[in-house]
């Protein structure tokens, strides 16, 4: 995926830019609700040309609202993209606010796909240019108008922290020119600053979200409670692809407070009052399921049919050099194969969204992470024209990739509710359970390893089968894929900096009626496992060190990779050794164009890695919001560590879902948690994204760290539920 | 009929006796900086304080609740609170949200009966508090940091 940072996309294709007129914006100081978006951004509805306001709006109080075009559940953009603006626009952050732009394909399509989403951690990068031009337009427009009304030079005007002077003595804030400027036509090309005059790219500074994040008066979705609202709960079938037979609702429909129940292509949906009547009245249905065209199989039964693929040849993904290091004389040739299980995202607020049906229009508001593709599904299940429907986007808690959603499942239930319903207002929940058992994991994937390592302890060949199943067959991205392959599969064990003399990575595509999606730094989040459990599994058994010795493997281009594993080497002081009963372990990752690499520190307690401390290096171009990259790193390591200790989704009988809530699907908690320390590489490269590439590497560091520790190698996940081999 | 106090005012309540206080909260009085993570008191996200110690609001039925005195994040207010407040702030700590009410709610609670934690006593005081997005590291820190501004 290539990002568009061409000077041409700033403004988006045909865009013009221009100042809000004096609209009142809601909200809370440093933090503008979505509401304030909704209120301020022209309708979807508007024709081609794009029309102004789309990204910036200055109220008379001197407010600025940046509009920011993606999803806000943690990883920072609200933030990241209201710097950029601020930092061309001279502003001063604390007249800042951030809000969320509804659903408009057009307007605020993300550079890097072509429609609006989030995901690939491209916030950033996508933005990068286009968010700065706005903030530059914006600021010559401002300064024109001042110029002329203060009958001035435009040449003599300076813009800083948010006030306008000029040498005269004349002073204003933005707000006082903010509608005459709106008249002014829109610069074709604003001059941006260089880097050495910025002021809040690069610095620490505070989030626009942590206010109402930290009182509890950030509003997400389920706190959303439209007039006259019915909650929805539906009760979902225990196999994939089971429909409903038969129902009694007959008790249920007893339940005080309860509205209405019918079926839906879903399953079957109760309407009610309040939240507790419809969790009670569906606990009181009874329903039948039709399992002819269920997945039946248990995950076991996938499993091993995983690792038979994987002993086939597959389809190459890319080779290099050649293989005859296998077949030399005196090579020694070590095999290892690699069982990774389904995952669940488990983000800590469960899917969910409003819907409001009226006559002829439907308004949708939730966290969704491709809005475009959402109001596409709305319309169609809906029966409504794209322009009769609106998006709004809500911040959410949480998604980890389980909110990007190229089969727009959620939408697609939402306008079935609504459909089903009759005109009306919903809110359509699901429930814990719902979530861990309702599909869209990580792909359950297995990986088979072959390296040849010669008499003088070189690596000489390596071979990785990959079998999976592909995420992107079968949805609104199956057009990305390329001559029947899904790159999401096995990025990450292609491309590796390491020269390994010959090199064939393959992938055997799986079909099971699971169904999948990305989870945070998608297919690095098994890749990176297998690759650098393998290297590092290699390097020991040619006696070398795991941090020199992949030092001594990065082909002679890689400096970006040399650079962050020298920097977590210092910052650990590595050894290479066990010390007392502390194992050490690293791993290094690139993904999503993000350089990472990882060393921890364990022990062994009871026979279960703890881990006490974790060092990591990042290099993400240039470091927009170094206390956001931090952040980052931190919550990519906790959320990868809960994962790699605890996390399997399982399917027995029927391929009924054996997990349920956090208590059998086990989340890292805070006494797991290692101490981090990060460290961020200086560079003038273009700043790519954070929100993942913290994930990747701290799997295979924790699992290398054990096999130092105590000679068990890591085969199968999680952890703590499988032992490693000796 | 259920009366107790919420926030300092009395609230009589006529609902299911056996909905959880959680959707009481939210529902009935829109009290939403509680929040719902899991329902079966594994994840903290709907703590409050129940007569002055941290409760599970998903599966504490309001029939039980009778004369309570119960406080949400809304309600909050005093030493501990503040200095968590700020302590919070100053480190940025939530990223998504969602699990931070809970966080802040058991992490104020902690320091009413600890005014000093240690690493430990922070452990075993925020372990039923999961944050998805693993600020934990933050968490800690900020707790001692709060601590400390007690300290004075
Ligand atoms: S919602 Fe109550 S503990 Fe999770
Ligand atoms: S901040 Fe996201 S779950 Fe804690």
């Amino acid at each position: 995926m290539t990002i568009a940072t061409s000077r041409r996309g700033f403004l988006g294709a045909t865009s013009g830019l221009m100042i809000a007129l004096a609209l009142p914006l809601k909200g809370r100081a440093q933090d503008a609700p979505p509401q304030g978006a909704e209120q301020a951004v022209p309708p979807a509805l508007a024709p081609a040309p794009v029309p102004p306001n789309a990204f910036v709006h200055i109220a008379p109080d001197d407010t600025v609202t940046v509009i920011v075009k993606h999803i806000e559940f943690g990883q920072g953009p609200l933030t990241g993209l209201a710097t950029l603006v601020a930092e061309e626009l001279d502003a001063d952050w604390a007249q800042v606010r951030g809000a969320l732009a509804h659903a408009d394909d057009t307007l605020y399509a993300n550079l890097a796909f072509g429609m609006q989403g989030t995901g690939g951690s491209t916030a950033l990068g996508n933005s990068f240019l286009q968010m700065r031009g706005a903030g530059a337009a914006m600021r010559q427009m401002l300064v024109e108008t001042a110029a002329e009304a203060w009958g001035v030079p435009a040449a003599e005007i300076t813009v800083a922290k948010g006030r306008i002077t000029h040498p005269s003595g004349k002073e204003s804030g933005f707000g006082a020119f903010a509608e005459a400027a709106a008249q002014r036509p829109v610069p074709d090309n604003p001059t941006l600053k260089t880097s050495d005059q910025w002021v809040l790219i690069g610095t620490d500074l505070p989030k626009l979200d942590t206010a109402s994040k930290t009182d509890g008066t950030a509003m997400f979705t389920l706190d959303q409670f439209p007039e006259g609202a019915q909650v929805v709960v539906i009760e979902r079938p225990t196999s994939f692809g089971a429909t409903v037979a038969s129902y009694d609702d007959a008790e249920a429909a007893k339940v005080a407070g309860v509205r209405a129940i019918r079926p839906l292509p879903q399953g079957v949906a109760v309407y009610a009052d309040n939240t507790f009547a419809a969790l009670k009245a569906r606990k009181a249905l009874k329903v039948e399921w039709d399992l002819s065209a269920a997945e039946t199989r248990t995950s076991q039964q996938i499993m091993a049919e995983a690792s038979a693929a994987a002993r086939e040849a597959g389809r190459t993904v890319e080779e290099t050099g050649d293989l005859s290091g296998f077949d030399a004389p005196g090579a020694t040739v070590i095999e290892a194969e690699y069982q990774f299980p389904y995952l669940a995202h488990a983000p800590m607020e469960t899917l969910d969204g409003v819907v409001t049906l009226a006559e002829g229009s439907a308004e949708a508001s939730y966290g969704c992470q491709f809005p475009g593709i959402d109001r596409a599904a709305l319309a169609k299940t809906l029966g409504l024209p794209m322009e009769s429907v609106r998006v709004n986007v809500l911040l959410a808690g949480g998604s980890f990739g389980r909110r990007a959603q190229g089969t727009a499942h959620f939408a697609t239930e939402l306008a079935e509710v609504a459909k089903a319903g009759g005109p009306g207002s919903y809110k359509l929940m699901w429930t814990r359970e719902d979530d861990i058992r309702g599909g869209y994991y990580r792909p359950l994937s297995v990986h088979r390893m072959r390296g040849a390592i010669d008499a003088e302890g070189r690596i000489t060949a390596w071979e990785n089968v990959i079998a999976n199943q592909s995420i992107m067959a079968g949805t609104a991205m199956e057009a990305m894929m390329k001559d029947g392959l899904d790159s999401s599969s096995y990025e990450g064990s292609i491309g590796l900096p390491y020269d390994f003399g010959g090199f064939r990575a393959a992938w055997r595509q799986l079909k099971t009626g699971v169904p999948v999606l990305w989870w945070r730094s998608v297919g690095s989040t098994h890749t990176a496992l297998a690759t650098e459990m393998f290297v590092d599994e290699l390097l020991e058994a040619a006696g070398k060190d795991p941090v020199q010795g992949r030092l001594d493997l990065l082909k002679p281009d890689a400096a970006r990779e040399r650079a962050v594993i020298e920097a977590v080497r210092d910052l650990a002081g590595w050894t290479g050794k066990v010390q007392g009963d502390k194992g050490y372990g690293m791993a290094f990752a690139k993904s999503f164009g993000t350089y990472v690499a990882q060393i921890v520190e364990l022990e062994n307690r009871d026979g279960r890695p703890q881990v006490t401390r974790a060092w990591c290096a990042v290099d993400c171009g240039i470091p927009v919001n170094p206390n956001i990259i931090r952040a980052q790193m931190e919550g990519g390591i906790g959320f990868g560590l809960g994962a790699i200790l605890h996390s399997q989704i399982t399917l027995g009988e029927n391929g009924a879902v054996q997990e349920s809530n956090y208590d059998d699907y086990p989340s890292l908690r805070i006494h797991e948690m290692p101490q981090v320390e990060v460290t961020i590489i200086k560079s003038d490269a273009d700043p790519t994204g954070v929100g993942e590439p913290g994930v990747p590497p701290i799997g295979p560091a924790v699992a290398n760290a054990w096999r130092a520790l105590t000679g068990q190698k890591t085969r199968a996940l999680p952890m703590l539920q499988n032992p490693g081999v000796v | 009929m259920t009366t107790l106090t919420i926030n300092g005012a009395e609230r009589t309540l006529d609902v299911d006796p056996d909905t959880p206080l959680l959707w009481v909260l939210r529902d009935e009085l829109r009290l939403t900086g509680t929040k719902f993570g899991c329902g079966v008191a594994q994840c903290g996200a709907c703590t409050v304080m129940l007569n002055g110690m941290p409760r599970r609001a998903c599966v504490t039925p309001i029939r039980t609740l009778a004369g309570a005195d119960v406080t949400t994040i809304e309600g909050m207010s005093g030493r501990e609170y503040d200095a968590v407040q700020a302590a919070w702030r100053a480190l940025d700590v939530p990223q998504c949200g969602w699990c931070q009410s809970g966080q802040v709610m058991s992490a104020t609670m902690l320091l009413q009966q600890l005014p000093a934690p240690t690493d430990q006593q922070i452990d075993e005081a925020m372990a039923g508090n999961i944050c998805r997005c693993a600020t934990y590291h933050r968490i800690r820190t900020a707790i001692h940091d709060a601590a400390r501004t007690l300290e004075g």
